[in-house]
């Protein structure tokens, strides 16, 4: 399938109360539009997954909630505030003010710094104290309901043992953790979930959802999450927003999302689809150009997708 | 008023081609290692010091010129084979560092050979002898540096795009990774950078100290950051940039130097202002302005930088 | 919960106190003229302005090659508001004792140097502050050299005395405690360049400490992931780079004390270098590391390595290559062989209580 073939497929609306609501997102990078007339909402408590192959424009669309860039067209709402449009650029920490926190594909830790110091960076956002206070302890309360704070997010994610461990000699699933739990530092609203379960193996992406249900209702969340592992998201998503060469081109619920002839037509041209889960289609409908393709991917049901990518995005400064 | 105005300005022609020669090293090597080589307006004064003994062992001129230029070229390699080569994988801060380290040693170096005393430039015949142009009695150096730095820009800018060494320059500076993952031979490049940076500010000094006849420890100093902000002026990566920004700030510099006389002749002012002693720092109140209003230059291209 | 391990910080007091004990009861006893109270004022004084400068390059990763500039700022704030007023038309001789007739006690001077050169600092930062690494390292570079010409400039001679020298103000042999005689009893010119510049990088090691100071760690470790924390990275830039200057200004109030004398073109670019390669060789990230290495370059360069400078006998053998200049030669390769092969420098980032700590895992919880 090439780009032009693509066609935007509109959002629909659903009952809930509405969180964070794309209209018509833009972004062009020079000659490259990365994301393409996108419009999206989520509901409150929802865990939305946004889907699509490798450089369909998933991060850039986040980098686009998050502020990291402003988008060429379209507007950002979050709890019907306009965060961000073609006028408007917030920068990022506003955003998070707001209650939007994220994770990263490539993890960004803080390397310098401990387990417990990162939780307790992400904390400064919400301080109470000023520069005098906290340089001359006067904050001691604060200080010390933070710690403890931190301490119980170390707990939620199970890293109390690695507490005072520099972050970055930790595993890499021991990190995606770390980082979902100094996002929840923040305080957050909507939890944006940059490939979580990236290079983490079948059992504990399993173990990865459920922490994700469980924090979710646990810190009163919504969830807004790409991901590739498509067990994961069949499994925990309300709904799903598939994206190919920047463009909207499904939505809906797991069951009409994996149905969905475009969205298979999508993924088999660019060969690399966790199965989805459920009936498989039949090969010519999807795609009759390339039967041996179809085929192939389409067995293994249950091997997570290879993600070789360490930046998918086309970025820009 | 033109006759004010005209001694300023060829001297300001004069003086930019000496800058543009050394900028075009701080160009080249920031387009490819994206380091600022602090040590090159110090290379710049050890051609300088070199000259000078070279002339008082008593060679004759066709002799020591062109072995100043090797000598410094050598300077330059060896340079980047100690002092950066080792840090290529290490954060750009550290390369900064090291480069600010060199600068260090270089001068200390010339300070203890020296004994820290200004050193008489060798007159150079021909170029050295006066002429009288218009209004302005001037030495021949002033009218021969632009027209040597055309020639030698053209030369350097045909290497680049005609040979293959050139071709493999622009691979670097685009991509260093990819050109390497291409079998570029990434130190080689780099070093053949250094060689004809560093030749440049050799011919660069040759003609720069004929006008300002004495070298010390710090000379390099000062023409080395004004090269680096013509660098930025015209645009870093940008051979062109680099050599028209350097013509704009020797002019507009030799124009502040004579301000106060212009004004004055003009009939503007009464007194002297004193506002000479801004020469220098406008160079970097320029610097300021430009980074802040277009940090790419006059010509540079937009950098692309992962998020 | 965790508990924090009370003993390091202890015998980090301990040893602070012993240093300063020990100080004071040196300068009691050894003659004045020692060349170990050069080396321990001077040392004092660079410790400060290296620690200053380690808080924007090593623990907010702003490259700023501003300080001899703020340093410059704060050498003549000083000079300018503590010079007798008796004494004006001497050093003002060219501009009628100049523009300024009154005097502020010493400590308030020290505050308003600091303030003056985190004034500029603001100013300047607005513009600066947005630019990528090097960049902002030439422009603050620039930045100082114009601060350097403009108060050299003849028409703020009222005020700067111009290109001429600041001299006749209070300097670190004034805090001396006198006698009606004028024979000195207690001698204090080296304990209070110590106290002055302890309780200045005390406050930087508090702030360092604080919630601020992970803010500013987590801007040096990923600038993006701290912004997306919610960190406002213009403000916490801006809000690092005027308390560092503010310290560089203090720290550039007590060089002049040192000195007795203050002259712009002393602050030159050469300065900041030094400076800088002191907080390599401490290491980059590490307060106690820019102390140490102040005081161990202080000490080679003005005592240690002064043997390199002059001709030295050994019996009847000359050694080679000793004459004026040496010792910077000597200087210039251990610096180069700390950049190139020990990039750590003394402590890498470790602090002093680090040394006393059993290993990070037992002491969590």
């Amino acid at each position: 399938m090439s780009e032009l073939d693509v066609k935007v497929v509109p959002d629909v609306e659903t009952a809930g109360e509405t969180v964070l609501k794309l209209e018509h997102l833009t972004m062009q990078f020079g000659g490259v539009i990365a994301v393409n007339d996108f419009s999206m909402h989520i509901d409150k408590g929802e865990i939305v997954a946004l889907i699509g192959p490798n450089g369909a424009g998933k991060t850039t669309a986040f980098n686009c909630v998050t502020s990291v860039y402003q988008p060429t067209k379209g507007k950002i709402y979050f709890h019907g505030k306009e965060i961000g449009s073609e006028k408007l650029h917030m920068t990022p920490d506003k955003v998070t003010a707001q209650g939007i926190a994220r994770t990263f594909q490539n993890i960004r830790l803080f390397s310098g710094m401990t387990v417990f110091e990162n939780i307790m960076t992400a904390m400064h956002l919400r301080r109470k104290s000023n520069l005098f206070t906290q340089v001359f302890h006067l904050n001691a309360e604060e200080e010390r309901a933070n710690r403890q704070k931190a301490w119980k997010l170390l707990e939620t994610v199970g890293l109390t043992d690695v507490a005072e461990e520099m972050a970055t000699s930790l595993p890499y699933g021991k990190q995606r953790l770390l980082e979902i739990a100094r996002a929840l530092a923040t305080n957050p609203t909507l939890l944006l979930l940059d490939e979580p379960a990236a290079g983490m193996n079948p059992q504990e992406t399993d173990e990865l959802g459920e922490f994700i249900v469980r924090i979710k209702k646990e810190f009163d969340l919504t969830v807004f999450m790409i991901e590739h592992h498509m067990n994961l998201v069949m499994d925990i998503s309300d709904r799903i927003y598939v994206l190919d060469f920047g463009k909207p081109i499904a939505n809906g619920t797991p069951e009409e999302v994996q149905q969905n002839p475009v969205v298979i037509a999508a993924y088999l041209g660019s060969e690399e689809i966790d199965a989805p889960v459920g009936r498989p289609p039949k090969a010519e409908e999807s795609r009759a150009s390339q039967p041996k393709q179809a085929e192939a991917p389409l067995q293994g049901a249950s091997a997570p997708i290879e993600v070789a990518e360490g930046e998918e995005e086309v970025e820009e400064a | 008023m033109w006759d004010t105005i005209f001694p300023y300005l060829l001297s300001g022609i004069s003086v930019g081609g000496q800058y543009a020669l050394i900028a075009i090293g701080y160009t080249m090597v920031y387009g490819i290692l994206r380091l600022i080589n602090f040590a090159h307006g110090d290379v710049f004064m050890v051609a300088g010091i070199i000259m000078v003994y070279i002339a008082a062992s008593g060679v004759p001129l066709w002799v020591s010129v062109p072995a100043v230029l090797v000598i410094t070229a050598l300077v330059g390699f060896l340079i980047e084979r100690v002092a950066y080569k080792p840090l290529r994988t290490a954060p750009r801060m550290s390369a900064m560092i090291s480069a600010i380290g060199v600068s260090y040693t270089l001068q200390n170096l010339v300070l203890y050979i020296t004994g820290g005393l200004n050193k008489q430039y060798p007159a150079i015949p021909l170029i050295s002898d006066s002429i009288k142009i218009g209004s302005a009695t001037t030495k021949v150096v002033t009218v021969v540096t632009p027209v040597l730095v055309i020639l030698l820009v053209v030369a350097l800018v045909t290497l680049i795009n005609k040979t293959k060494i050139g071709m493999a320059m622009r691979a670097v500076s685009k991509d260093f990774e990819t050109a390497q993952l291409m079998g570029i031979k990434i130190n080689s490049v780099i070093s053949t950078t250094f060689v004809i940076g560093s030749f440049l500010a050799g011919v660069g000094s040759v003609l720069y100290f004929t006008n300002y006849p004495t070298v010390i420890q710090t000379s390099g100093a000062m023409p080395g950051l004004k090269a680096f902000v013509a660098a930025v002026f015209g645009g870093i990566g940008s051979i062109p940039g680099a050599v028209i920004g350097a013509f704009i700030i020797g002019i507009m510099e030799n124009l502040i130097k004579g301000l106060d006389v212009i004004l004055f002749k003009a009939g503007l002012i009464t007194k002297p202002l004193g506002l000479a002693i801004f020469s220098d720092a406008f160079t970097f109140a320029l610097l300021i302005i430009i980074l802040v209003v277009k940090p790419t230059g006059l010509f540079g291209e937009k950098t692309t930088d992962k998020v | 919960m965790m508990k924090k391990e009370k003993k390091p910080a202890l015998i980090t007091w301990i040893i602070v106190a012993v240093i300063y004990a020990a100080v004071f009861v040196a300068e009691q006893v050894l003659p004045p003229t020692s060349m170990l109270f050069t080396v321990l004022k001077k040392g004092a004084t660079y410790a400060l302005v290296a620690v200053s400068m380690n808080l924007l390059n090593g623990f907010t990763g702003i490259f700023s090659l501003g300080q001899a500039g703020f340093m410059m700022i704060g050498a003549y704030v000083y000079g300018i508001f503590t010079i007798p007023v008796e004494s004006r038309p001497v050093v003002y001789q060219y501009y009628d004792g100049g523009l300024i007739q009154f005097t502020v006690p010493v400590v308030v001077a020290l505050v308003l140097a600091g303030l003056a050169a985190a004034f500029f600092a603001f100013l300047i930062g607005l513009p600066v502050l947005r630019l990528k690494s090097d960049y902002l390292a030439i422009a603050t570079l620039g930045f100082a050299e114009i601060m350097r010409v403009l108060i050299q400039w003849n028409n703020m001679g009222p005020l700067t005395n111009g290109s001429n020298m600041l001299r006749l103000y209070p300097s670190f042999n004034d805090f001396n405690i006198k006698d009606a005689s004028g024979n000195v009893t207690v001698y204090l010119s080296t304990l209070v360049p110590f106290l002055i510049a302890g309780v200045c990088i005390g406050l930087i090691v508090l702030l360092l400490n604080s919630g601020y100071g992970r803010a500013l760690k987590s801007i040096r470790d990923d600038e993006i992931a701290a912004e997306a924390m919610g960190i406002n990275l213009a403000h916490h830039k801006r809000l690092a780079f005027c308390i560092s200057s503010f310290f560089a200004g203090v720290g550039g109030a007590m060089l002049a004390m040192y000195q007795t004398t203050v002259q712009a073109k002393f602050f030159t670019t050469a300065m900041t270098y030094e400076i800088l390669l002191i907080v390599v060789i401490g290491g980059v990230g590490s307060v106690t590391g820019s102390v140490l290495s102040s005081f161990l370059f202080v000490a080679a360069s003005e005592w240690w390595l002064r043997f390199l400078d002059e001709k030295q006998m050994i019996g009847n053998f000359e050694v080679p290559l000793l004459r004026n200049g040496f010792r910077l030669v000597v200087f210039s390769i251990i610096i180069m062989v700390v950049v190139l092969f020990f990039r750590k420098g003394i402590m890498g980032t470790k602090e002093l209580p680090d040394l006393f700590r059993r290993k990070r895992k037992e002491a969590a919880k």
